[in-house]
């Protein structure tokens, strides 16, 4: 049965969540079924690929075959303070190693029926406003697990965390969840892995709720590394109070249909929320982005930087609004999107956008698109090196400099590892 | 025409349709050092950017031969397989790329196919010849030639040339830009790299730089050919009395009225 017709478990079926959150969860269905699919003329998804997102073919994912083999293949950086593993939204591994004394890193439903109050305050809060309202209502409804992460007042947290979010079967549907909440002074990097077990069709509808206090400073990383068959969609709310600076970096290195939706709220003074994505597109890979740099604080900084290069006959869209309520003034927002296209048949889409309520702001917002410059692939092949590796140098380089905006060295590093694997280096 | 020589045959190139070379010779034998002066837009600069291949000139008639094949018909990475290095006299930024990665994909460009360069080797000897050039070890995480100032530029070129060791090297005015100290230093690191395997081709505006590189030969260069040819002491004269004398005897104007 398709996952569309699924309705979630009625109670008493399951005790995996507080009965509240069952009720939760069949409002949410309601809702999902109340709202109507996307359609051709709605602003959010203008030059969507619609039939995309039709999700009839897609059912429930049953439990993984071998989720021990799952966990061995889950393994990218050295030394952590934690990981967990979702095979098929089932914890399959916790390994909390080095977690200083009261920072909680629980699968949901525990959070949710232990610490009820926190989860509460910052567990998909805020309302979904960049188009996917009706699938991140399909998400809540369908909720199985998911990483809770909260590190108490001045803790931090030299190593990153790492949460693996495998799926596997053909036409399988997964709702990651990860929920990170810095209480005052808080300190954290956060790494999310999502992967595909084999190359098969299946659906991801993943969300990330980034709560970040007084003060509190995260690195937040989604690793997206689907099968090429995948279509996804990849949800981010982030709220930053006084000060608090969280620095998330989306990288879509799979997919054929990937839609992120990028929300901050620069909630406290100063706040800062910079907003990197890294995205190689190639084959008929779509990937679909619209942010909200949404300022209703004074002093606070947001930077939105995504680079996106394009190959074969691959497509992307870009959607960013900067928002500046009328109390923000001083606000400094920041963004841009560059298209290094790197073929003819490639297309891409970008719709910058601004709203200014305030006074004596400044923002600056842009969108470019270019190919390979020739004089620095001459420049390349000068020294030897033959074209298609020149090319891949520059592409390499294109999504080094916006790894370059994570000011955490070790972390620029292990992503740059990453990305040499992707890009065959 | 040796056979162990850079030689340029009778070369006629143009950009578009406005031609730039016209008629140009020059034999450069390996273990020698040749210097090219001339005018601003003599076509110093193109000469170098032809002989390495790039694509927005078109060579009208006339040859390039390495160690006696041409290379003309040759794409750009291949001539400099070949052994055949350019310092630009622009160096290109390239963001994002950092100067080790940069050198070490030249460096496996040139291995066998599923051979890999040896890590720990190549960076004792990119370190070294970074101390030999007084470049800074954490430029190695810099992007090539980002927010580098021109000095820094001209010494990375001549990094990339002591780590790829060409058979020969062409520097397009690798002087200009650099301080005293940085002028010696860089003459020292070219010096240092000649020898009997390599033949250099130094163009520059700057007898000055003659004094540290001393060439086995001085060429003029005039409207797009090489007029007049002497020794070392052929820069001290141009240095001294500038170009008019001797575009005048031996230029394409000085022909006409002879
Ligand atoms: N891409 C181009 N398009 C048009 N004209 C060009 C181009 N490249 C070179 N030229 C012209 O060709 C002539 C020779 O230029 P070139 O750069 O080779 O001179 P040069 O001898 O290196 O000069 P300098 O001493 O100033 O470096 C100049 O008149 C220049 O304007
Ligand atoms: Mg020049």
């Amino acid at each position: 049965m398709s996952i569309s017709t699924t309705p979630p478990p009625e109670n008493g079926t399951s005790n995996r969540w507080p009965a509240w959150f069952r009720k939760e969860q069949q409002e949410a269905w309601e809702l999902f079924q109340f709202l109507p699919q996307p359609k051709r003329n709605d602003e959010p998804w203008r030059f969507a690929n619609l039939k995309a997102i039709d999700l009839s073919e897609f059912h429930a994912a049953a439990p993984s075959q071998d989720a021990a083999a799952l966990v061995a293949r889950s393994s990218a950086h050295t030394d952590l303070a934690a990981k967990l593993v979702f095979a098929n939204e089932v914890l399959v591994h916790n390994d909390q190693v080095g977690l200083p004394a009261g920072v909680l890193l629980l699968p949901m439903e525990e959070a949710a029926k232990n610490h009820e109050e926190l989860f509460r305050k910052s567990f998909m809060t805020s309302d979904v406003r960049l188009g996917s309202k009706k699938f991140a209502a399909l998400h809540h409804a369908h909720l199985h697990s998911g990483a809770f992460v909260y590190v108490p007042q001045g803790v931090v947290i030299e190593k990153p965390i790492e949460i693996w979010h495998w799926v596997e079967g053909e036409n399988a549907t997964i709702f990651p969840h990860t929920l990170i909440v810095l209480a005052e002074g808080a300190s954290a990097t956060v790494i999310d892995h999502f992967v595909s077990s084999r190359d098969e069709r299946s659906l991801a509808i993943a969300v990330n709720d980034l709560t970040l206090g007084t003060n509190a400073k995260l690195h937040y990383v989604g690793v997206q590394e689907w099968s090429d068959k995948a279509t996804a969609f990849h949800i981010n709310t982030t709220e930053v109070e006084k000060e608090g600076v969280s620095t998330a970096l989306q990288m879509n290195l799979g997919g054929a249909y990937i839609r992120g939706e990028s929300d901050s709220h620069l909630l406290g003074e100063e706040s800062r929320s910079v907003m990197l994505s890294i995205n190689p597109a190639s084959g008929t890979r779509e990937i679909d982005q619209r942010t909200f740099q949404d300022h209703f604080a004074p002093r606070a900084t947001s930077d939105l930087l995504y680079h996106n290069a394009l190959a074969d006959s691959s497509r992307t869209i870009f959607a960013g609004l900067i928002k500046v309520e009328e109390a923000a003034h001083e606000t400094d927002a920041y963004q841009k999107v560059r298209n290094l296209m790197l073929s003819d048949e490639a297309e891409a889409n970008s719709m910058p956008g601004l709203e200014i309520l305030a006074d004596n702001v400044r923002c600056t917002h842009g969108a470019t698109s270019g190919e390979l410059n020739e004089d620095e692939l001459f420049y390349m092949m000068a020294r030897g090196i033959p074209p298609k590796q020149a090319a891949q140098l520059i592409v390499r380089g294109f999504f080094g400099t916006v790894l370059e905006r994570l000011e955490n060295e070790p972390l620029h590093e292990h992503l740059g590892e990453i990305l040499d694997r992707k890009l065959g280096f | 025409m040796s056979a162990h020589s850079l030689s340029i045959r009778d070369l006629h190139a143009s950009i578009g349709d406005k031609p730039i070379l016209k008629g140009l010779t020059l034999d450069i034998p390996k273990g020698e050092v040749h210097a090219i002066m001339g005018k601003n837009g003599a076509g110093k600069s193109t000469l170098a950017k032809i002989m390495a291949g790039h694509p927005d000139y078109t060579v009208t008639s006339g040859d390039v031969l390495l160690d006696g094949e041409s290379i003309l018909g040759l794409e750009p990475d291949v001539r400099a397989r070949l052994g055949l290095f350019l310092a630009f006299q622009y160096p290109m930024e390239i963001p994002g790329v950092t100067i080790a990665n940069f050198i070490r994909a030249a460096l496996q460009a040139r291995l066998p196919e599923g051979e890999e360069l040896e890590a720990t080797d190549y960076y004792a000897k990119l370190y070294a010849k970074m101390d030999a050039l007084s470049v800074p070890r954490n430029f190695t995480s810099r992007s090539v030639n980002e927010g580098f100032s021109g000095g820094e530029k001209k010494r990375c070129e001549i990094l990339q040339m002591a780590m790829l060791e060409p058979s020969y090297a062409v520097l397009d005015e690798t002087d200009s830009g650099l301080d005293i100290d940085a002028l010696k230093i860089v003459s020292a690191g070219v010096n240092a790299l000649r020898g009997p395997n390599i033949g250099m081709l130094v163009i520059t505006h700057y007898q000055r730089l003659l004094d540290y590189i001393v060439p086995d030969k001085v060429h003029v260069m005039s409207e797009g050919r090489i007029i007049h040819s002497g020794d070392k002491d052929l820069a001290l004269k141009l240095e001294a009395e500038g170009y008019d004398w001797v575009e005048k005897q031996f230029g394409e104007s000085g022909i006409k009225a002879a």
